[in-house]
């Protein structure tokens, strides 16, 4: 299956969900917040949110700023 | 007019006379009520463009400011195990103000501050309730779009945000963003990043005027900021006697020589810029007003 992740586009083993796309990133325990196709995705329906063919992802974090 | 520091809003909030002998050094200044939330510093700091952490974290702590600035950006997938921010500012004690640098419509301008606010409720942090609204023109001034940024700060405040808004110095979008619910209007003083400290003075005083005086539909308790375009202390003295209630900079700290001495330098420029405008300033006269006395002079004047 593939996304567009991060503005990257991404092969998927099979189908997954959020929580499932954050682990195989490393990114399971990191402050980060996730948007499928520009909108948010709570962190308390990563687990149950599955991703589709063609889903444009944006795994988001906090960097230095004004 | 620039020079009647004594406008109503400052005499309302005047401070009881200091007394000299008792008073600390530097008495310390009320804190920034901004909506629900409550500031003890008035400086506000981003933590954007320093050389290193270990930098940002000296000048943060020099600056005494107990709210930070930071931008939600793409998680670099590539380098995962990558230091993060997070990790070097103590969220104990800071407040975190997520900001939507980057975004040029208000749609852009809206998902970003949900996905600040995300970050944020994941860390318990109480930044999550707030955001800094950026909705600029365009890259090369970073001026903001007034009707963008009107069109997001009525989604956000919609959705529950205290929204702080970044705004040109127009006393008129001012108003407008207070109306539409902004908790803070931010007027620039001059373009971010660019150093020129308060470019428009009479634009800033209009625009603090119209928010926090009576008589021009406005409240002594709004908090006006001046937020951008500050380049040394001075600026921040300047803003600070126009009437702000606080400043928010990043890059004339960030890009000092010695960010932390210039962290330390902004927040005596703060103090010193608070008590000013409260102090009453002497007006500005073209000539001279000795501070000798005339009487008993012994000497030869000259055309008398």
């Amino acid at each position: 299956m593939r996304i567009e992740l991060n503005g990257q586009h991404k092969e998927l083993a099979g189908p997954a969900t959020v929580a499932q796309l954050l682990l195989t990133l490393g990114l399971e325990r990191a402050p980060c917040a996730v948007e499928v196709n520009a909108k948010l995705v709570r962190k308390a329906l990563h687990q149950t949110h599955p991703l589709a063919e063609g889903d444009r992802v944006e795994v988001v974090t906090l960097v230095g700023g004004g | 007019m620039l020079e009647a520091a004594n406008a109503e809003y400052l005499m309302t909030t005047h401070q009881p006379t200091i007394n000299a002998r008792t008073a600390p050094l530097s008495p310390a200044l009320p804190p920034l009520r901004i909506g629900s939330f409550t500031l003890n510093s008035r400086l506000v700091v981003g933590t954007g463009k320093y050389r290193d952490y270990a930098t940002m974290q000296a000048a943060i702590e020099a600056s005494g400011a107990d709210c930070v600035t930071v931008a939600v950006r793409r998680e670099r997938l590539v380098d995962a195990e990558g230091r993060s921010i997070l990790d070097f500012l103590p969220l104990e004690r800071l407040t975190i103000l997520p900001n939507t640098a980057g975004c040029f419509t208000a749609d852009d301008a809206v998902r970003v501050s949900r996905l600040g606010r995300e970050i944020l409720e994941q860390l318990g942090n109480p930044g999550a309730g707030w955001v800094k609204l950026e909705v600029l023109g365009d890259r090369t001034t970073l001026l903001p779009d007034p009707v963008g940024t009107l069109e997001a700060c009525k989604e956000l405040v919609k959705d529950g945000f205290t929204v702080l808004c970044y705004s040109s110095d127009d006393p008129i979008i001012a108003a407008r963003l207070r109306d539409a619910g902004a908790a803070s209007v931010m007027p620039a003083g001059s373009p971010i990043g660019s150093g020129r400290g308060i470019a428009n003075p009479a634009a800033i005083r209009m625009v603090i005027d119209r928010l926090k005086l009576a008589e021009q539909g406005g409240s002594a308790e709004y908090p006006v900021i001046v937020d951008a375009g500050v380049g040394t202390a001075s600026d921040i003295v300047h803003a600070m006697e126009l009437g702000a209630d606080g400043v928010l900079l990043n890059t004339g700290i960030a890009h000092a020589q010695d960010p932390v001495r210039m962290a330390h330098a902004m927040r005596l420029a703060l103090d010193a810029g608070w008590h000013t405008a409260r102090a009453g300033r002497i007006p500005r006269k073209l000539y001279a007003n000795a501070s000798s006395p005339w009487e008993g002079v012994i000497t030869h004047i000259p055309g008398e």
